[in-house]
């Protein structure tokens, strides 16, 4: 749904911008790995797609609020850490399909870098709420970029941080910590939010244990809301086959080892309806 | 008073001239969770193909100033999918849908026409003509009028009597009165344009082109100047032939601009990307600017601005006697 939401706050935090919107219709409906898409510049913009984000808190504070995380990286991005509270903002969602939660109390590590790990937070809210143990491995490429290792600290078991260059926790990438914090924990499954690359290492490093990993992607897209069909990537359903499915509508959460992370950018040549592709002749 | 939105595309009555533009909608399903699609004057449909299509590779989207570029290559499912999931569920629901259709040979258009032929609830046949003609080393149908006029000849042979074969022309040819001369002559019942035309960006930071495939077709509000000439243009010379306007339509203005210049459908696309519920604001916008100039039918709006300079529109003098003391 639409929402024309209020700003509230906003706030820096560490190398990130954080904005908190009134916006009650998405709040209540709101599930962990949800995003919204947000229209930027305003009303005569010249900026014609939207900008999609996960969602880093709901609150039920004035009917429901929700809290955006992002970096500066364009002009749209430069609008929206220029807004104020009071300022109205355009909103689309909840969008997207959300993580799956376990049936059963489980042992769950959760993964994140850069400012991905906000999404990681009403997930392990979630999590402990069904009496799973949560643990945390958060990373960044300087201690500045490590978002959330204060609220990580305080819901987990462990917290384990790193940095490319060491200057805070473990010198290193997520990656390389989260072997020994899976043998560690004895987890059960794994949940990341990350760039692609790596998302792609988390991926390999729970299927070494041989646990189920959910990975909830960050594609560009123009609308969030499946019609543009520019944010897809290559993954493989039930039935075997590849598909290019839509990171906003079949995704942002996939089931890491179904993503064919070596094949994003590409078209893979087996892939359903892949230029000269042997499953055309099959279908 | 209440404006007539009412309009014809050749002889099938529309609600409203609103309707999406081909490839802005996917299937129909993605939009109806915002709101009903009955409320469209049509949905049309992506570009079906015979074959399910993987597309272009990512990135495919690249934002440009006031517009985007989009590579998405006729990513869809196939005409086996289309008819077994995409239309009956469109068709079911009553929904007014105008099926775009795009291949590669005169061979694959008429194969996809003799399919939809018996298909129930197909409003109108779009012939998506920015395809790559196979055998034409690649050249699309659109940039040439007898390869364009082949497709819509055969198409039209194929398709039931009653039902609108629509060709949707490009702005980058040469000159698009010929081409668009060369459908009607061929059978095209209306003509639809503007489809993309080509653009690129390149990455200055990668310092490679933004987009994977390297060049996309370029939308938004940056080519609506494109889309009022074009329509202007074929109306002028084909004054008879009902018109589909799109391209970089925002806002019930831009609307009226297709619509003065002479369409009488006009079609949505990247305007949905920004916001869902742009078909709905537009022709609500729409009817309020013909309410406010005193136009009680769409159908008196089409092509108002071709007439001469100086002299008055025929409805205001009706006005101005009602008026007179």
């Amino acid at each position: 749904m639409q929402v024309t939401g209020t700003v509230l706050t906003t706030r820096r935090v560490d190398a990130y911008h954080a904005l908190t919107v009134v916006a009650p219709g998405i709040a209540e409906r709101y599930r962990p790995g949800h995003f919204v898409s947000v229209a930027v510049g305003g009303a005569y913009t010249s900026m014609v797609t939207r900008r999609a984000f996960f969602i880093h808190d709901v609150k039920a504070d004035y009917g429901g609020t929700v809290e955006l995380v992002f970096t500066t990286g364009g002009p749209g991005t430069a609008w929206l850490a220029e807004r104020r509270a009071r300022d109205t903002l355009d909103l689309v969602g909840p969008l997207g399909r959300p993580f799956p939660l376990p049936r059963d109390p489980a042992h769950c590590v959760l993964v994140g870098s850069d400012y991905g790990s906000a999404v990681l937070f009403p997930l392990a809210d979630a999590l402990l709420e069904r009496g799973c143990r949560v643990d945390f491995v958060i990373g960044g490429a300087e201690a500045e970029r490590v978002f959330g290792a204060m609220r990580a600290r305080r819901m987990a078991e462990t917290t384990t941080l790193t940095t490319q260059d060491g200057s805070l926790g473990l010198r290193g990438t997520v990656t390389d910590a989260l072997p020994s914090v899976i043998a560690d924990t004895r987890a059960d499954a794994v949940y990341a939010c990350a760039p692609m690359a790596t998302l792609r290492a988390v991926t390999a490093v729970a299927m070494e244990f041989d646990i189920p990993v959910q990975v909830a992607v960050e594609e560009s897209m123009a609308c969030g809301i499946g019609v543009c069909m520019t944010c897809v990537l290559p993954v493989i359903g039930d039935d075997g086959a590849t598909r290019m499915v839509r990171a906003c509508a079949e995704g942002p959460v996939f089931r890491g080892e179904r993503v064919r992370f070596e094949d994003v950018g590409t078209i893979p040549f087996d892939a359903l309806g892949a230029p000269g592709g042997g499953v055309r002749h099959v279908s | 008073m209440s404006v007539d939105m009412r309009t014809f595309l050749a002889h099938v009555e529309l609600a409203n001239p609103i309707t999406t533009a081909a490839g802005c909608a996917s299937s129909g399903r993605e939009l109806a969770q915002f709101f009903d699609l009955h409320r469209l004057g049509a949905l049309t449909t992506r570009s079906i193909t015979m074959a399910p299509r993987a597309g272009r590779p990512t990135p495919r989207m690249a934002e440009t100033p006031s517009g985007m570029l989009n590579s998405v290559g006729l990513q869809g499912p196939g005409i086996d999918a289309f008819l077994e999931r995409e239309l009956p569920w469109l068709a079911q629901r009553g929904i007014k849908t105008i099926v775009s259709i795009g291949g590669g040979t005169v061979a694959e258009y008429s194969e996809l026409a003799r399919r939809l032929a018996d298909a129930p609830g197909v409003t109108a046949l779009e012939i998506n003509l920015s395809c790559p003609n196979m055998e034409d080393r690649g050249r699309v149908f659109a940039r040439e009028g007898s390869a364009a006029a082949e497709v819509i000849a055969s198409v039209r042979s194929i398709m039931r009597y009653d039902v609108p074969v629509v060709a949707k022309l490009a702005p980058d040819v040469a000159d698009i009165v010929s081409v668009a001369r060369a459908c009607v002559d061929a059978g095209a019942d209306a003509l639809s344009m503007i489809n993309n035309p080509l653009g690129m960006a390149i990455d200055t930071e990668a310092l490679r082109p933004s987009l994977a495939a390297v060049t996309g077709g370029l939308s938004g509000p940056a080519v609506l100047p494109l889309a009022v000439r074009c329509v202007w243009q074929v109306h002028a010379a084909l004054p008879g032939v009902p018109l589909i306007g799109m391209g970089g339509v925002m806002s019930g203005k831009d609307a009226f601009q297709l619509v003065l210049a002479g369409a009488c459908v006009v079609g949505v696309g990247t305007a949905l990307f920004h916001d869902p519920y742009a078909c709905l604001r537009i022709e609500r916008e729409l009817e309020d600017l013909l309410r406010a100039r005193g136009l009680q039918r769409l159908a008196d709006a089409v092509g108002l601005a071709h007439r001469p300079p100086g002299s008055a529109p025929r409805h205001l003098l009706v006005d101005s006697e009602e008026s007179a003391p």
